[in-house]
């Protein structure tokens, strides 16, 4: 008897408080930077493609969406002849940018993927690719490993010593 | 047994082993890396580390390295112990020191037995703050990919390709935290088994430069079990395919096969399955010669309009399955098929049939050779016609070392003990051949001489090994050798294209007393013994038999078979022109394909299934890898179709696979084992099917949505209990089903261990093939014949060399490949090279009656007297035949290929021209 009278009062203190319900589209909701919505594929500081095509996202995505190639480079680095996500199938749960190893993959603050056709919900890597670093500014991949690269050679990554002289004889 | 016991928990352990093998046997998960089971333990990695105590009150123990350390009756060893787990992650950690961080763009990364350890031990913050040792990668030829950065010094590398594969071009080089693991320059390594660095690195310094160009991780492979189609070795391998192309080809271990290896044609030589050239659909000719596709069921009622009661005359194939050559023998009868060899091959292969099954020594396995104690090979480059074997042969030398441990009580594992103390010394091995061959190096005595006086050589040591007087002194040392061994065996074959040598083989295996005597035969064609067996009752015709009929003929089907290849261009021209409709199965475009009215494009072995006989006489089942694309069909179902189109009363019947395997094996009694060489269609391992992808095959909603969003249904295999899915179980099902190995941790092929029985033992699952004949053990009864050609002045015997890379049809199409096999050539000794004033590089004309060659010329260290070795298979040489006679002379208009250069020069070269360098490392 009690609880029903708690919940009916509980009811009728809601209808004086204010709505959280918003007049989308007209009135848009605020996302947080690291809200999980569409998928881009970002750059390095230096323009390149960050994205080495090491299939780690596509290994982890839960629904399997993310389908890519691996191609090399004339210098060796590796990037994604194709890389797909058929957004039909995402889920947003953003594994794919905890997996990537190079913060290629990352998820943006946009939901609105309505489409009429849903074959046009499947995005190639022209779609995905986006002419900026995102949320890491700073990372570039291919200065922290240790392989060589058109711009880098063997020894100047990161804590990397110069190449060793297998000929010498000093210690 | 003895009993240990290892962190309390007591374990029966074999007697002579060591801690790290009873610890893998024991299901327990010790890291390890420089020990292999192939090559044994040195103790270098430090990375299996156990604490043994001395006794019960014990409690402190001491740290001892598991693989080093032989088991003993009532030993207490501990895993857990905090010490050895804090040794072997601070191993880890120094390991990691130098490591580069690289393991998104590292092909070994998912498969790496590094990153697994690590895992495994714990070790994840890196606390030195120092630099990191970096080197400089060599370029190593096109088939391995070289990134030093990511050693981690086990030296695996060295004693596989030095020690265990007789390479001589590769090893450490430097010292302390310098080592180095490479060549002594750039250039394209020597060893024909090369490939195995990738398997054998326990990381990612040695990965496959092929793969890497169309890279995909082990976890998105579609694998199934396959048969190397290389060569007739049969060899057991995983092809994994992605995205429609068959992308890399990893060893399938098989206990009494390959082992852990196989050789680069197998590895390397199946890139031509993804050929542009490959045919999509069936083709019938237009008049004016070029082919318009149809449906497959357009070309097979076309077909069956021109068979009906008409005269069909058919050619099978050795490197078409036992059902597909049996398919077609029923179709049009025995008496009108031909199996498919050259006229030659065809006697010589029924010949080998026959000495195989009367012969009074066992037909051994590979792992049966590696037991050998003396060998003797009669006019066969075995590195080169039949290479694991080869491989099995240089372990086989290794048995005077093991007998010499014995002597001292040291166990065979402890390898650098083992070669320390025996050094050079080498069981012997006597190689009789025209020319020299890869395995001369290990050789005790190697005598050369023309292929008739290698017959006459064999028949020699028979007569001495049955106590006759020969006048021959070499014959009657071997014989000695062969007579004091415990298993001899003699190693002969098909590619010098002479039935003496192997009649004379035949001869010395019957002469041999000893029980445990071997017999092994190199042939030519992954399904050659197949084939001679099918027509061992002699019912068949022959090439040039056909060629003969032809005219009188209305249908010709050939399958899989480039039928130039086999015979002389008249007569086959004669056989293909005659007005007979021909039909052809087959994956590329070929000479014969051009001169065939209507073309049914056949899958590869990577699409269909089927059973293939090994030069051992063992059956193996090959199953798809992944579905035929386009309007291909296995062969099998393309002939089953047009049987059932033309209304044949026997074959309409049979509408599945298996039902082909059993009609097959009922209608020869050498084929009763087929049934029984893989489990039947219905096959379930807990109530599903065999998975080809594992369990975390990625992008399957994703793969296809390029094309369709709609996502299709996965393929359906209804001939084979293999499935196109993730579904089902890869665990303890019958070997021949096992398409690739991963265990929980075991993410790299070091996973074997957990699938197999024991340490280096058979597989859980059971052997692997079924042996399809075995020996009477009447004798062979073999008669000498010994001709004796009479060579005018200026003339040479022409010996056929088989090479490793060029002189098989299909694998020749692989860039690759092709790129090591080079141009054909003309191999003479020194001597004749003065005669005629050449060098190697330049070219000579080879002169054989009406053909004539320009051939490449190389220079050999050992040639029999008037001999000359040529490259067979290569399309320089076509139109020469083994064992004609020839002259040579200088040609005056050949253009010598590049100079070649040494690294170091090339280096300057570079420097002063400028131009685009050869390392594109």
């Amino acid at each position: 008897m009690l609880s029903e009278l708690r919940t009916l009062w509980e009811v009728l203190k809601h209808t004086f408080t204010k709505a959280e319900t918003v007049q989308y589209p007209e009135e848009m909701p605020y996302l947080a930077p690291r809200y999980r919505g569409r998928i881009v594929l970002t750059r390095d500081p230096d323009g390149e493609e960050r994205c080495v095509a090491c299939n780690l996202c596509a290994a982890v995505c839960p629904v399997d969406c993310i389908a890519l190639q691996k191609d090399t480079r004339e210098d060796g680095t590796w990037y994604p002849e194709f890389f797909r996500i058929n957004f039909s199938r995402c889920i947003m749960c953003g594994m794919c940018e905890e997996a990537c190893p190079t913060y290629a993959i990352q998820l943006t603050p946009d939901f609105e993927m309505c489409e009429y056709d849903r074959q046009n919900m499947v995005y190639e890597k022209e779609h995905l690719l986006i002419n900026g670093v995102g949320k890491y500014p700073d990372y570039n991949f291919y200065r922290v490993s240790g392989m060589k690269t058109a711009s880098k050679d063997k020894g100047e990554a990161l804590n990397e010593a110069r190449p060793i002289d297998t000929k010498s004889l000093l210690p | 047994m003895p009993m240990i016991y290892v962190d309390g928990q007591e374990i029966e352990v074999v007697q002579g082993e060591n801690i790290l093998e009873a610890c893998l046997n024991a299901g327990l998960d010790l890291p390890y890396f420089c020990w292999h089971p192939a090559m044994g333990s040195i103790g270098s990695c430090r990375q299996c580390a156990v604490v043994q105590y001395q006794n019960n009150e014990d409690t402190r123990g001491r740290i001892v390295m598991g693989c080093m350390t032989p088991v003993s009756e009532g030993a207490r060893f501990s895993l857990k112990a905090e010490n050895a787990t804090e040794f072997r992650e601070a191993v880890v950690e120094s390991l990691m020191l130098n490591h580069p961080h690289d393991c998104p763009v590292c092909a070994e990364g998912g498969e790496c037995h590094l990153q697994d350890m690590t895992v495994m031990v714990g070790h994840r913050d890196r606390r030195y703050t120092g630099k990191k040792n970096t080197y400089r990668n060599q370029y190593l030829g096109p088939l391995i990919h070289h990134e030093m950065n990511r050693c981690i010094a086990c030296y695996r590398c060295e004693r596989y390709y030095r020690d265990y594969a007789g390479g001589k071009d590769l090893g450490a080089q430097a010292s302390h935290d310098h080592l180095y693991f490479g060549r002594h320059e750039e250039g394209i390594l020597e060893s024909e088994f090369s490939g195995n660095l990738v398997e054998v690195c326990p990381t990612g310094v040695f990965t496959d430069k092929p793969f890497l160009k169309q890279y995909s991780r082990k976890w998105d492979l579609q694998s199934a079990p396959s048969i190397c189609q290389g060569c007739a070795v049969g060899c057991n391998i995983a092809p994994g395919e992605r995205y429609g192309k068959v992308k890399r080809v990893h060893n399938r271990y098989n206990n009494e096969v390959n082992g852990y290896f196989i050789c680069d044609r197998g590895r390397f030589g199946s890139g031509y399955l993804n050929s542009d050239l490959r045919l999509d659909y069936a083709g019938i000719k237009n008049p004016d010669g070029s082919f318009f596709a149809v449906h497959q069921q357009q070309a097979l009622d076309t077909a069956a309009g021109w068979m009906s009661g008409k005269k069909v005359a058919a050619i099978g194939s050795p490197r078409a399955s036992v059902e597909a050559n049996y398919l077609l023998r029923e179709l049009v009868g025995a008496q009108n098929f031909a199996a498919g060899f050259s006229d030659l091959d065809a006697g010589l292969m029924s010949s080998i049939a026959a000495i195989l099954q009367a012969t009074k020594a066992q037909n051994p396995s590979i792992k049966q050779m590696e037991s050998a104690d003396a060998v003797l090979v009669l006019g066969e480059d075995v590195t080169n016609t039949a290479p694991r074997v080869a491989l099995a042969l240089r372990q086989s030398v290794r048995n005077k070392a093991f007998e010499l441990a014995e002597q001292m009580g040291l166990p065979a594992w402890q390898d650098a003990a083992v070669r320390n103390l025996a050094q050079d010394q080498r069981s012997p091995m006597i190689i009789v051949s025209a020319l020299d061959t890869r395995l001369d190096d290990v050789a005790s005595s190697c005598v050369s001489l023309a292929p008739d006086d290698i017959a006459a050589f064999g028949y020699a040591v028979a007569a001495a090994l049955a106590g006759e007087q020969t006048d021959n002194p070499r014959a009657d040392a071997t014989a000695e050798i062969l007579k004091a061994a415990k298993n001899p065996l003699i190693v002969s074959g098909s590619s010098m294209a002479h039935q003496g040598v192997i009649n004379s083989a035949a001869a010395v295996a019957d002469a041999l007393d000893q029980t445990t005597s071997m017999l092994s035969f190199c042939v030519p064609e992954c399904n050659s013994l197949g084939l001679a067996l099918m027509v061992a009752d002699g019912s068949g015709s022959s090439l040039s038999d056909l060629a003969k009929r032809a005219s009188k003929l209305d249908v010709l089907i050939i399958l899989e078979n480039d039928v130039y290849r086999r015979g002389d261009k008249s007569e086959i021209d004669q056989l293909l022109s005659s007005g007979a409709k021909v039909i052809t199965l087959d994956m590329f475009e070929n000479s014969t394909l051009d001169q065939s009215d209507l073309v049914m494009a056949a899958a590869s072995y990577a699409e269909s299934q089927g059973t293939l006989v090994s030069s051992e006489g063992r059956a193996q089942r090959f199953y798809p890898v992944h579905s035929p694309a386009a309007e291909r069909l296995p062969s099998w179902q393309w002939l089953l179709r047009l049987a059932c189109a033309t209304g044949h009363k026997k074959l309409s019947k049979l509408a599945h696979f298996d039902e082909i395997v059993a009609a097959c094996s009922q209608s020869n009694p050498l084929f009763a084992g087929l049934v029984d060489v893989a489990p039947l269609n219905s096959f379930r391992d807990r109530g599903s099917k065999i998975p080809r992808q594992t369990h975390r095959y990625s992008g399957r909603t994703a793969m296809n949505s390029g094309v369709s969003v709609h996502e299709p249904q996965q393929p359906k295999d209804d001939e084979s209990p293999l499935s196109y899915s993730m579904e089902g179980l890869n665990r303890d099902q019958p070997s021949s089903l096992m398409p690739f190995v991963w265990s929980p941790g075991w993410n790299s092929n070091q996973s074997l261990q957990k699938f197999q029985a024991e340490v280096d033992g058979p597989l859980k699952g059971g052997p692997s093939g079924v042996r399809l004949i075995s020996s009477t053990q009447q004798g062979a009864g073999v008669s000498p014949q010994i001709h004796k050609v009479i060579l005018k002045p200026h003339q040479w015997h022409l010996v056929p060399m088989q090479q490793i890379h060029g002189s098989d049809e299909l694998s020749a199409h692989t860039d690759e490949i092709a790129e090591l096999a080079g141009r054909g050539f003309i191999a003479i000794g020194q001597k004749v090279a003065e005669k005629l004033s050449v060098s190697e590089g330049d070219g000579l004309l080879v002169k054989q009656g009406e053909v004539e060659c320009s051939l490449e010329v190389r220079i050999l260290s050992r040639v029999a007297k008037n001999c000359i070795g040529y490259s067979v298979g290569f399309p320089e040489a076509q139109g020469l035949t083994a064992g004609s006679l020839v002259s040579l002379e200088a040609d005056k208009k050949w253009q010598r290929s590049g100079p070649e250069m040494i690294a170091s020069d090339k280096a300057v070269f570079e420097q002063v021209i400028g131009g685009g360098g050869a390392s594109n490392v």
